[in-house]
């Protein structure tokens, strides 16, 4: 009887992770899949079965085998070695839009919200940029720069932003008339404080929740970008530049399609499964609506 | 009614009014010099001068503005820089396909996803409803265009049912024209489908625990009708939203799916323009993309008043 009830009091405090993933399965599964994916990324000098950049003309094309795991394309490149680099590229646009446009859209967001003057302004600026399709927002920038990594960066992050300022304006205007904000004016408090204090700290929950799926979104831009040869330079192995070289041998080299692309869905979906995962536990409201 | 619209009406001007401001300013803003980028890697100062010239970036801000805004204002976008074929003429030969690709993805995704999602709400948390959740979650990380060379890999090249790419026009009969919109509408569609379905299973759910549901049920209506009348109408205007919602996730999709199949619309005069620098096209496009869904969210903003006749703001 007695260890049972030291079992009981003690439960609460032995954190198991194995628990912890069978509550929150779609957490579990999404974060170890990007937690391996970034391993993969940090380590891919290590992984890589031969040189991403060598060109061999003598391997073209050949079938995915035990020394070409992936097979090769039509230079003779590693298709393995280009696709384990690609996660480089995708994970870095995806974590850096999903960072900077939180921070940029969460200054926004609580300016808007809170100082009702510059709210009706920026959100026509907001809703102009967001009647833009991204992509298309994307490109034109593009066109008007040299490629790289950085100019395709700050393209997906402009159509990105706005979707962040909105989620944020909206939890804001919602805590504002809370009975606590007033107090906390009536007694006094700053500006300054009192969105740092008292408005900053509800707006993470859904914050965190949107940056997810803008990372999910700016993944999937950058590989359409490259794909249509206006994302990162063409010598750079990201999966969408792999793919739309791929493109011309397709039909006799489908390896050097398929396997990148569903490198990419994997990783989206690693994402998108935290994001909805954490959905469901830090805002549960929204979860239920869904 | 008749203020409603015309309220919802004049609420798009801000709207185009900022997206036209963007375009103007962007080219006028970016940082380098655009005029030399435009003109190529190795183009010499005259070849510079002229794009510059073309483009009316010579002038004073200003004066480029008020000419600028007034030939828009007359349907005037400028013309092409490579080709000097006025853009709103090459926009209109390249309409057609891609109008019918958006409409038939629109028409696949909607036939399918309502349906689908209609039946996971029915038989919740049943084996049926865990698939389609399992499709959305897909449907949300597949990349239409991987999804695209999936699909022409089994359907074109393997199983040789469909054409591989390519684009017929409606007047070449009606076949020819719908199978080569049938791989493209399904690899565009997927994401759009998944959110459909998503939402019509939320929404569904919702109205099914109603009292009226339950009314409806204990008197003995059909399933079908319970369903279908009582339950889907009012379950609608979330549906709409996203169906609304949604086209601009098409009107994203349609650049890449193009350049996919090879269908001659609007994406691929965007591919064309953006590697060949070709500003003037990429403007008109961003213009009529915009404009597009703009008056997409205005029908759907109307149409709630129809739908639901609680809305009347």
């Amino acid at each position: 009887m007695a260890v049972l009830a030291d079992d009981l009091a003690l439960s609460p405090r032995r954190f198991s992770l194995l628990t912890a993933a069978r509550r929150n399965p779609t957490i579990a599964v999404g974060g170890v899949l990007l937690a391996a994916l970034i391993i993969m990324a940090i380590f891919a000098p290590l992984i890589a079965t031969s040189d991403p950049f060598k060109i061999m003309p003598v391997n073209r094309l050949r079938p995915p085998s035990e020394r070409w795991w992936f097979g090769t394309d039509q230079f003779g490149r590693d298709v393995f070695s280009r696709t384990v680099y690609g996660a480089r590229v995708s994970l870095i646009v995806g974590l850096s839009v999903a960072l900077i446009s939180s921070v940029l859209g969460l200054a926004l967001g609580l300016a808007c919200g809170y100082f009702r003057r510059i709210d009706g302004i920026v959100m026509r600026i907001m809703d102009g940029l967001m009647a833009i399709p991204s992509i298309l927002l994307a490109i034109a920038l593009i066109t008007l720069t040299r490629p790289g990594l950085g100019i395709v960066i700050v393209a997906i992050i402009i159509p990105e932003v706005p979707r962040i300022v909105r989620v944020v304006r909206a939890v804001v205007l919602s805590i504002r008339s809370q009975p606590y904000i007033e107090s906390a004016i009536a007694g006094g408090t700053r500006n300054a404080k009192l969105l740092l204090r008292h408005v900053l700290p509800n707006t993470l929950a859904p914050l965190i929740v949107q940056s997810t799926y803008v990372c999910a979104s700016a993944m999937l831009i950058e590989a359409g970008l490259s794909f249509l040869g206006a994302g990162v330079p063409p010598e750079v192995p990201s999966w969408g530049n792999i793919i739309a070289q791929g493109r011309t041998f397709f039909q006799i080299a489908p390896w050097t399609i398929l396997i990148p692309g569903a490198f990419l869905a994997v990783t989206v979906l690693a994402v998108n499964l935290l994001g909805d995962g954490l959905r469901d536990r830090l805002d549960p409201r929204l979860a239920r609506r869904l | 009614m008749t203020a409603y619209i015309i309220r919802r009406l004049l609420a798009t001007l801000p709207v185009m009014a900022v997206v036209a401001l963007f375009v103007f300013f962007l080219l006028r803003l970016a940082p380098g010099d655009p005029a030399a980028i435009i003109a190529g890697e190795d183009a010499t100062s005259e070849a510079i001068a002229a794009v510059r010239a073309k483009l009316g970036l010579d002038r004073p801000v200003a004066e480029q503005f008020v000419v600028w805004l007034w030939s828009l204002l007359q349907g005037d976008m400028g013309v092409s820089i490579f080709s000097n074929l006025p853009v709103t003429r090459l926009i209109g030969q390249r309409l057609e396909p891609t109008v019918a690709l958006t409409l038939s993805t629109l028409f696949v995704a909607v036939a399918l996803a309502v349906p689908i999602g209609v039946v996971a709400a029915w038989k919740a948390r049943k084996l049926v409803d865990r698939l389609v959740m399992g499709f959305a979650v897909l449907g949300f990380a597949m990349p239409g265009f991987v999804l695209a060379y999936v699909l022409i890999y089994f359907f074109a090249v393997q199983w040789q049912l469909l054409p591989v790419q390519g684009y017929q026009p409606m007047s070449a009969g009606l076949w020819p024209f719908a199978e080569r919109l049938i791989l493209p509408s399904v690899a565009l569609g997927v994401t759009y489908m998944a959110l459909i379905a998503r939402i019509t299973r939320a929404s569904m759910l919702e109205v099914l625990q109603q009292d009226y549901i339950r009314t409806a049920n204990a008197k003995g209506l059909a399933t079908d009708r319970v369903l279908l009348l009582h339950a889907l109408k009012n379950a609608s205007v979330p549906i709409i939203t996203v169906i609304g919602i949604g086209i601009a996730l098409l009107i994203s999709g349609v650049v890449i799916t193009e350049t996919v199949f090879n269908i001659p619309g609007l994406g691929r005069l965007t591919v064309d323009a953006v590697l060949k620098r070709d500003y003037p096209i990429v403007q008109g496009l961003i213009l009529v993309f915009a404009a597009a869904k703009v008056l997409v969210n205005l029908i759907i903003d109307i149409s709630y008043a129809f739908l639901d006749p609680r809305i009347r703001y």
